[in-house]
């Protein structure tokens, strides 16, 4: 395991018109860790993985990733580094079938530049298998057909499928009953376990005790606190979530990672 | 007509069913979920050909036959080029006058005082013309960020003036290259017609069955091959058909064998090359395709391009189908028609479905009614009533099957 954090975000802000959505945040995440982020609705947590995924350019600040400054300016870039991400609208094109999505954007191509379907669906296939996605049907139907926790699966699923070292997951178990919130929270310690450094935005806090290492909570698009999991409780978070008087940031509640 | 049995975009996968009846059962449910395929365009045609024969008996009539495929080869040619800009869910309302430039500049070009250039190089010109005018239009829309709507309404306009300064002063150009004249008025010796009809047939039923191997191979699910025979079987019962028929009169035109040629290598564009696939996924979810990494906007300008050359030979053929051009070249019912025949093909409007098929399917449903009525001695008034309502309808079909999705939670 590397010393420093695989990510880091160092004093990012990111506006939109008059809306500052992103002020001066800063994040890190280490291999093999899983870092949750909290936050109420509108606290610019979708923002910041978005500027993390080169969907927004930052408007200040510095994203590193093993150490170096890195420009993030488009999702192939993000894809190059080794970071994916679910996005909390899950992304998907309701037009195609499991393995177009999964593969949408980078295709396997065979000889005359054809799309080489049959090692696509291969891949998939063994990929969903792996995270043990059973209620499929068929591979081959399309995305408009599935329930929103098989959608949900597909996404993540798409995540994974490729070496990936960070793994980003925008309220993964938002659209979940309960055996499928299991199955992604197992798939999330998993891949903590296996290594990856893991960031999941989520609402719920029991999930979030279960399944992360450290927590930073982001508040009006500024990071208002990081905190170890071991060394906190849910009643810590909500206040830091909501309180007023954010005077001290970060006050008394500082960490060092892991 | 895809090239290996792959599901593509759009369509039911029928790939899990592993036996006839398993087939014959999703197709079922297929149909009641709303994905009604091309079955409403046959039950269509069906209808227009009962219809026609029952009025005038020389509708279904060799010589008529082999003019049907003649008219409606610059139609289908268009409207595959639509079927792209469809799919991305944008419009292009200027195929019909890009056309026209693209037939004035083939007649122009290639006019004995104007010079000796050979006929490629005078086709080849136009189609770069067409090739540069879908460019420019996607860039306009890409880069600036007009709605196509508007873009290619303007260039509705543009282009038809362009035609009518080519064309001024000079009312009617006689078309006098031969190659031009040959397309569409040329045919096949009878011998080469069956040879290469039968052949194009064969060679679909061979790379069926080795993607059938393939995936048996792999272990993947496989269509069970008795549906793959009947494929091919009624493909080639179709084949022999059309050459039968045409050679009891002039036979197969070079124009047929050009559609045949265009209807493979564009579906396997749009089925079996990422291009294709990024095409569907913008048009199903441009978010989606953006954040997958794709290039959105390299691809519609593309997209443009396939329109705009298209267009182009569409224009070329219907030169060489007249040959002459004159100020109307490009005008008329061209631009609605083949918008109107990706649709009825069964292409949504919506963005996202649809088939390269579709232009030939709904090129076909057109021109029969074109052809039928003209028969009858019909004015163009009621020509164009019989083609809005059935527009209507194909949309109204669109729309219901959507609904049918929609409940059965495939929107
Ligand atoms: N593309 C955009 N254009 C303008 N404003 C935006 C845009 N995206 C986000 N915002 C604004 O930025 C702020 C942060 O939004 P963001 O989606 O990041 O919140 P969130 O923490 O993910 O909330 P939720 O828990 O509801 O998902 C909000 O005020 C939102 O209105
Ligand atoms: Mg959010």
């Amino acid at each position: 395991m590397a010393d420093g954090p695989v990510l880091e975000l160092q004093g990012v802000s990111k506006s939109f018109g008059a809306v500052q959505a992103l002020d001066g945040v800063d994040l890190e995440v280490r291999e093999g860790e899983v870092m949750a982020l909290v936050g109420d609705n509108g606290a610019g947590k979708s923002t910041l993985i978005k500027c993390v995924a080169g969907i927004h350019t930052i408007d200040a600040g510095e994203i590193r990733f093993d150490g170096e400054p890195v420009q993030v300016s488009g999702p192939k870039d993000a894809a190059a580094l080794g970071i994916e991400v679910v996005y909390q609208d899950l992304a998907l094109c309701d037009n195609l079938d499991v393995v177009q999505n999964m593969y949408l954007g980078r295709e396997r191509l065979g000889p005359l530049r054809r799309l080489d379907e049959l090692a696509m669906e291969q891949t998939a296939r063994e990929t969903l298998k792996g995270l043990a996605v059973t209620t499929l049907k068929s591979v081959r139907q399309t995305v408009a057909g599935l329930s929103g926790g098989q959608r949900q699966s597909v996404a993540v699923a798409k995540a994974v499928m490729w070496n990936s070292r960070v793994v980003i997951l925008d309220e993964p178990t938002a659209a979940l009953g309960v055996a499928q919130t299991r199955q992604v929270l197992d798939l999330v310690k998993r891949l903590g376990q296996q290594g990856l450094a893991v960031v999941i935005v989520s609402h719920n806090l029991s999930d979030v005790f279960e399944v992360a290492d450290r927590i930073t909570v982001l508040r009006l698009g500024k990071d208002v606190a990081t905190l170890r999991v071991a060394d906190t409780n849910q009643q810590q978070v909500v206040e830091a979530i909501t309180s007023d008087a954010p005077a001290d940031r970060r006050a008394g509640i500082e960490v060092a990672p892991a | 007509m895809s090239t290996v049995v792959e599901p593509s975009p759009g369509q039911p996968a029928a790939l899990e069913a592993e036996t006839l009846s398993d087939a014959v059962r999703a197709r079922l449910r297929g149909l009641r979920g709303g994905e009604l395929g091309s079955l409403p365009i046959l039950l269509g045609l069906l209808v227009i050909v009962i219809v026609f024969q029952s009025l005038n008996e020389n509708f279904l009539s060799p010589s008529n036959f082999v003019n049907l495929m003649v008219q409606m080869a610059g139609l289908t040619t268009i409207a595959m080029g639509i079927v792209f800009v469809l799919l991305l869910g944008e419009i292009d309302l200027s195929v019909g006058y890009v056309s026209g430039v693209a037939g004035v500049s083939v007649a122009l070009l290639l006019f004995q005082d104007g010079g000796e250039l050979p006929g490629p190089v005078g086709i080849a010109i136009a189609l770069v013309i067409g090739a540069a005018i879908g460019f420019l239009h996607g860039m306009i829309i890409t880069k600036v960020g007009v709605p196509s709507f508007v873009v290619t309404l303007a260039g509705l306009l543009a282009w038809n003036g362009v035609v009518l300064l080519l064309m001024a002063g000079k009312g009617t150009v006689i078309v006098q290259d031969e190659l031009v004249i040959g397309i569409a008025n040329s045919f096949l010796p009878e011998m080469l017609g069956w040879i290469v009809i039968l052949g194009a047939v064969g060679l679909y039923g061979a790379l069926q069955l080795l993607g059938l191997r393939a995936r048996a191979r792999a272990g993947l699910p496989t269509p069970p091959p008795v549906l793959l025979a009947l494929r091919v079987a009624a493909l080639a019962a179709i084949a022999v058909v059309v050459v039968w028929f045409a050679y009891e009169n002039r036979g197969i035109p070079y124009v047929a064998v050009l559609i045949v040629l265009l209807l493979v290598c564009l579906s396997y564009v749009a089925n079996r090359t990422r291009f294709g696939r990024h095409v569907y996924a913008i048009g199903g979810n441009q978010e989606a395709a953006q954040r997958a990494g794709i290039n959105v906007d390299r691809v519609k300008v593309s997209v443009f391009m396939i329109a705009g050359t298209m267009a182009a030979l569409g224009g070329i053929i219907f030169a060489s189908r007249l040959r002459s051009v004159d100020t109307a070249a490009g005008g008329g019912d061209i631009l609605l028609n083949s918008i109107a025949a990706a649709v009825i093909g069964g292409t949504s409007l919506f963005g996202g479905r649809g088939h390269v098929k579709s232009a030939l399917l709904g090129a076909l449903i057109i021109a029969s009614i074109a052809n039928g009525m003209g028969l009858l001695g019909l004015s163009a008034g009621a020509k164009f009533v019989v083609t809005g309502v059935v527009l209507l309808a194909a949309v109204t079909v669109d729309a219901v099957s959507r609904r049918g999705r929609a409940s059965s939670g495939r929107a």
